[in-house]
């Protein structure tokens, strides 16, 4: 099972530069893929596949609203789009498209979200995207996928492709360490146990993966057994893994480049609430706009360094033997 | 339904290409207005609907189903079809009635509109009605929808058309302008927007309540071709859109200028004819006025 982690991880690649890679391989073997863009190929590497299939690239202009609603039309004609712009613009400006079009609609669109989370860093919260994956799960129909590294990008975008019905790709802008061995098989709506252990469960997505399996191994050295699972689709959700590992480890800690509130952590919260109750730490961004700055440094000072994952593995595990100990004493 | 006054049977339909006789556009103006007295039916006995905005798409709808449109209800899918994007959703009544007639699903099946578990939605929902390309009801979508289908007709080297229907109030809307630029853009000439320029919105007349004239020479600026017809008169939305396959390297926009309410008086030109429910008293003067219309074309 380890052999999925590489260790120590990979040099560190730009996660856009993968996902262009991918879409030009997935071009090759998918004549009906096309490709569309707000004019924003060139920050997130769709110019690849338009270089490679001019005649299958579509830049609409800064217009994401004509951006989903052209991709509707192309995917009436049997076409399988995937659209392209920034992560928060498909949550904000285009989302009555996306609502109505891809999950009501049920256009077979694909959205890639480029520079989602902090990843633009230094062009400051105009351009993070902490509330996408929140806004987007929330519609009927609309599938959330988050990939932690460039090999998970390159194995999850065919997947996206082949999907029946709308899918949100959410992508990183920047260089993250490659965390993945070959062994690592993704599949959409099943999570991936990374690593075992009876003490708690770290459930991460996206480059965040990277820390949190930094902070098991710290935990590690202190004794604790950090169970760590890869939640790379948030919607579906896979909640046979996630309840097992609730049950079995009795503590969870949820770690995510997004907002505290609707993403991964409000998704395993609501499930856990109704299937089985343990403590749930949340570790991501505080309910609050961050500002501009380099990326490691914000993720730091925003909440998400490896520290703050070990702190909230500690804190649930607080929590799961307070409640072990009030419980004993109802029952004497 | 039972009293409707149109045929249960698959109505009849002039082929794609053929001459406009003086009788096919008798036939075809004498059902617009019996189109028109179905849909005052179904919103009267459902008492929901849009009545006023319907009733200025009828003769545009009745030319594209009945006439312009290559389709086949027997398969719905198939790929070569023309497509027609209906973007102004909420006039949905008389969209179903003219796919009814058309065979796509049966007459009968338009007393079910707005009713729980009906096929018949509030707006039109692709999979639920045969014969529906998208949703739409949140106005402003169709012409960047549109756009998206052309291109596609052109990478599949497909002859098909793609037809959107804009209400005048959708250009308000900013992605209209959108697509637009983008349909301009790409030289669609594939793609053919009808303006029902009905000149009422919800809330009051465009002009008062969001100017959009000069509204021929903003689309010509936009680098599209641009007619301007009567929408009510049936030769003219006929020629038009023959004249509009004969377009080539920019997409083509018909300014078809209607009435909203068209054919009862005290709805024409009235915004409270937008979702207004008729009573029994103008639903009875409503259904004679419709009558006498369709009567005036009778052979």
């Amino acid at each position: 099972m380890a052999s999925l982690i590489r260790d120590p991880f990979g040099d560190a690649v730009l996660m856009r530069k993968a996902y262009g890679d991918a879409l030009v391989e997935l071009g090759h073997a998918r004549k009906d893929l096309v490709v569309l863009s707000a004019d924003v190929q060139s920050s997130d590497f769709s110019y690849l596949f338009e270089e490679a299939f001019p005649d299958r690239f579509f830049n609409v202009g800064i217009a994401e609203p004509a951006l989903v609603d052209c991709a509707v039309g192309l995917a009436n004609s049997g076409k399988v789009p995937i659209a392209n712009t920034f992560a928060f613009l498909f949550a904000t400006r285009a989302l009555e498209m996306v609502r109505t079009h891809l999950c009501y609609g049920g256009a077979n669109v694909k959205l890639a979200g480029a520079y989602a989370g902090l990843s633009d860093s230094f062009d400051g919260p105009t351009h993070h995207s902490i509330t996408d994956v929140a806004i987007l799960r929330s519609l009927p129909r609309m599938t959330v996928v988050v990939p932690a590294d460039p090999l998970a990008v390159a194995r999850l975008l065919p997947q996206v492709a082949e999907w029946k019905g709308p899918v949100y790709f959410r992508l990183c802008r920047n260089e993250v360490p490659r965390i993945y061995t070959s062994e690592y098989q993704p599949e959409i709506g099943k999570g991936v146990v990374l690593m075992d252990g009876d003490d708690v469960t770290i459930m991460a997505c996206g480059v965040l993966v990277a820390r949190a399996i930094e902070a098991a191994r710290l935990l590690a050295d202190e004794g604790v057994a950090a169970r760590l699972v890869e939640i790379h689709t948030i919607k579906p959700l896979d909640g046979e893994l996630v309840r097992r590992c609730a049950r079995e480890t009795g503590a969870v800690v949820t770690v995510e480049e997004h907002s505290i509130v609707g993403g991964l952590g409000g998704a395993i919260a609501e499930y856990l609430s109704e299937t089985h109750v343990v403590p749930v730490e949340r570790v991501g961004i505080a309910d609050r706009f961050a500002e501009s700055g380099p990326y490691s440094d914000l993720l730091d000072r925003y909440g998400m360094s490896v520290n703050d994952i070990v702190g909230a593995a500690k804190r649930a595990m607080a929590r799961k033997a307070g409640a072990v100990s009030t419980a004993a004493r109802e029952m004497a | 339904m039972s009293e409707c006054a149109v045929s249960a049977a698959p109505a009849r339909t002039y082929q794609y290409g053929t001459r406009h006789t003086p009788a096919m556009i008798a036939d075809l103006s004498r059902r617009a207005y019996e189109y028109r007295i179905q849909v005052l039916r179904m919103v009267y006995e459902r008492k929901t609907g849009h009545l006023g905005g319907a009733f200025s798409a009828a003769e545009i709808l009745t030319a594209l189903y009945f006439h312009q449109l290559r389709l086949d209800p027997e398969h719905p899918g198939w790929q070569d079809r023309d497509r027609l994007v209906f973007s102004k959703g909420h006039a949905c009544a008389m969209l179903y009635t003219v796919l009814a007639h058309r065979g796509y699903f049966p007459v009968e099946e338009l007393s079910t509109f707005r009713a729980l578990d009906s096929r018949l939605q509030g707006h039109p929902e692709p999979a639920k009605t045969p014969g529906i390309e998208v949703t739409a009801g949140p106005l402003g979508h169709g012409v960047a929808i549109g756009a998206g289908m052309a291109l596609g007709a052109r990478m599949d080297g497909s002859r098909r058309r793609t037809y959107v229907v804009l209400g005048d109030g959708e250009l308000n809307s900013g992605v209209v302008w959108e697509g637009v630029m983008l349909a301009a853009k790409f030289g669609l000439d594939n793609l053919k927007v009808i303006v029902d320029y009905n000149g009422v919105q919800q809330t009051g007349t465009t002009a008062k309540v969001m100017p959009t004239e000069p509204i021929a020479a903003k689309w010509a600026a936009f680098n599209w071709h641009v007619t301007e017809i009567h929408g009510h008169n049936m030769a003219e939305i006929l020629n038009a859109l023959d004249l509009v396959d004969e377009v080539h390297g920019l997409p083509t926009v018909i300014i078809a200028r209607t009435t909203k309410g068209k054919g009862v008086d005290f709805m024409e030109n009235s915004p409270q004819w937008h979702g207004g429910i008729p009573n029994d008293a103008q639903f009875k003067s409503a259904l004679m006025q419709l009558e006498t219309g369709a009567a005036q074309w009778q052979a």
